[in-house]
């Protein structure tokens, strides 16, 4: 295709919390210049910036993505903002690989921030306008509800119950105590899950990701660049990405063909016939428990109805065979929103350049997955990692 | 290797009390924003048809799909829709919701019922054509995926060409 070969080649992450004191731009600035300390350049060596940052309703700020030029170290240079909700953390690298793959730039400094905290009494409310305003908004819909829609027909469709979903929970929280950026990090049992408040059948509160400030970013270089700055390139070889209809009533919730469509995209492009056997480690993306068993059938990692036999076998524990979400997830980590995307694409560079320390899953891992979702049931965004 | 020690010092954690009592100094606002979204050829059909009490669709000669709500366009086989067609107002339960919590995740009050969406797949709309709309006159946790439902209109009189022209749907078997 005449693409260049594109590497990550370092990687910055805030401290995820409920409520912080910095602002938006602080945030992006404190992971951006991590990132950039952690491979040793400067602003002076970066050609673009490619911003994530999801819906301007939660930071409150019109044209959020202008306002964090700033702190993503994009003063005067060309500069794109992407935005596909919970799916932007996993978009934004993607643009950014498009930026280096292409030839037009040598690197790309890829920003995530999310500061949901702002809105009001509570920022689950600023999702009410993310629906139809003439068909839906009047029946007053939450996303809560649409993940109990989407849940509880994937529960129906496949008989998982809640006690064996809620192992995901468990899992995650129990993998985030070793993460440095963890919110919510926690050994809890799966009574903890089922005995915690109904939020709307049938999730429960510890079934969610918790509401998140934070931050993350990424430097993404080309080859020529990548070997001089790192002995350690982690290079992106595949991305795939798409979008649903809006009409998403209109199509069976138990299973998100969009994800199978965006993974498809970025094993072909890598060259993976069996995702489940050639991919080592995986990021799915956590918003909700059911979430993540969700993804993972549609990243092909397993069968369809098959997932939940995944996790009670322990395949997708740590030191399991396809170990998922070892960072701890958005149920762990936290979830502030397009954040928490790149959170999942720096755990897979860190996984494969066996840098995760606690983190770290066995047998040396060289190939990886981080997805991410969003929008009304409509994003999927993947991304195929290899040392 | 993520330094521990450098990202804790990025973020500093507040307490909502300390941001409510003016320990952190935070601006407040509320901004007022009024909008008026034109409702479109299709869409108007479609709330003028609820308020004579009937649900319409737009059928797609291409992919067989009575589409509902209904649009000019099929966006799946991306061509101009064909006839206008009315679709009944009973259907089957796809998949449904018990909701504590309202819009705003504040919690539903003592006493006032519970939230209860559902995806209806409504009969003559054809497969993978659904709303999402209430049910009631039942128990929230004695409603099951399968369940036979019809629609409960408002009096004529009420009705005003919204989709809150149906009061809810209530189970028939």
């Amino acid at each position: 295709m005449g693409l260049r070969r594109v590497a990550i080649v370092g990687a910055g992450i805030t401290k995820f919390y409920r409520y912080t004191q910095e602002t938006p731009k602080e945030l992006a600035y404190e992971a951006a210049k991590m990132a950039l300390d952690s491979c040793e350049m400067t602003l002076n060596d970066i050609d673009c910036v490619s911003l994530g940052t999801a819906p301007d309703a939660f930071d409150g700020i019109h044209m959020n993505g202008e306002y964090l030029v700033d702190g993503a170290g994009a003063y005067r240079k060309p500069y794109m903002r992407h935005y596909v909700g919970g799916g932007t953390g996993v978009l934004s690298p993607i643009h950014g690989w498009f930026h280096v793959a292409s030839g037009m730039f040598d690197t790309c400094l890829v920003v995530a921030e999310e500061k949901m905290s702002s809105a009001f009494p509570h920022p689950a409310g600023a999702f009410l306008t993310i629906f139809d305003h003439t068909t839906e908004q009047p029946l007053y819909p939450t996303l809560i509800w649409i993940f109990a829609i989407e849940m509880h027909r994937f529960m129906h469709k496949h008989g998982y119950t809640k006690e064996e979903i809620a192992q995901v929970a468990v899992k995650n929280k129990r993998n985030a105590l070793d993460h440095p950026s963890a919110q919510l990090g926690a050994e809890i049992t799966v009574e903890d899950v089922l005995n915690s408040e109904v939020m709307a059948y049938p999730v429960n509160r510890l079934d969610i990701s918790p509401t998140s400030d934070g931050a993350a970013a990424i430097v993404l270089a080309s080859e020529e660049v990548a070997r001089r700055v790192t002995e350690k390139p982690i290079w992106i070889d595949g991305i795939g990405y798409c979008l649903d209809t809006a009409y998403w009533c209109n199509r069976d919730l138990y299973y998100p063909d969009y994800v199978e469509v965006a993974a498809r995209q970025a094993y072909e492009m890598a060259g993976i016939k069996e995702p489940s056997k050639e991919i080592h480690v995986a990021e799915p993306y956590d918003p909700f428990t059911y979430k993540e068993l969700h993804h993972i059938e549609g990243l092909q990692l397993c069968k369809r109805g098959d997932s939940v036999k995944m996790l009670l076998d322990g395949v997708t524990q740590r030191d399991g065979n396809l170990p998922c979400c070892p960072s701890g997830g958005a149920l762990g980590v936290g979830n502030p929103i397009a954040a928490t995307g790149l959170m999942k694409i720096i755990e897979i560079f860190l996984q494969l350049r066996e840098e995760a320390g606690p983190r770290q899953v066995p047998g040396k891992p060289t190939c990886g997955v981080a997805q991410a979702w969003g929008d009304l049931m409509q994003v999927g965004t993947v991304v195929v990692m290899r040392s | 290797m993520l330094d521990a020690q450098r990202i804790l010092k990025t973020a500093t954690k507040v307490k909502l009390d300390d941001i409510k009592s003016g320990k952190v100094l935070s601006v407040h606002d509320k901004p007022n924003l009024k909008y008026a979204w034109d409702n479109g050829v299709a869409i108007g059909r479609y709330l003028a048809e609820l308020k004579n009490g009937r649900i319409i669709g737009k059928r797609c000669n291409s992919c067989k799909r009575v589409l509902v709500p209904p649009r000019m366009f099929c966006e799946l086989c991306w061509r101009p829709t064909d006839d206008w067609e009315f679709v009944q107002d009973t259907g089957t339960i796809l998949t449904c919701v018990v909701s504590h919590v309202n819009w705003d995740a504040s919690r539903v009050k003592k006493g006032q019922r519970y939230h209860t969406p559902a995806v209806i797949e409504l009969d003559g709309a054809g497969k993978d054509q659904e709303a999402m709309l209430h049910i009631d006159e039942i128990e929230p946790y004695d409603i099951k995926i399968g369940m036979r439902v019809k629609a409960v209109w408002k009096e004529p009189e009420e009705r005003i060409g919204a989709i809150t022209d149906i009061k809810y749907f209530k189970v028939i078997g």
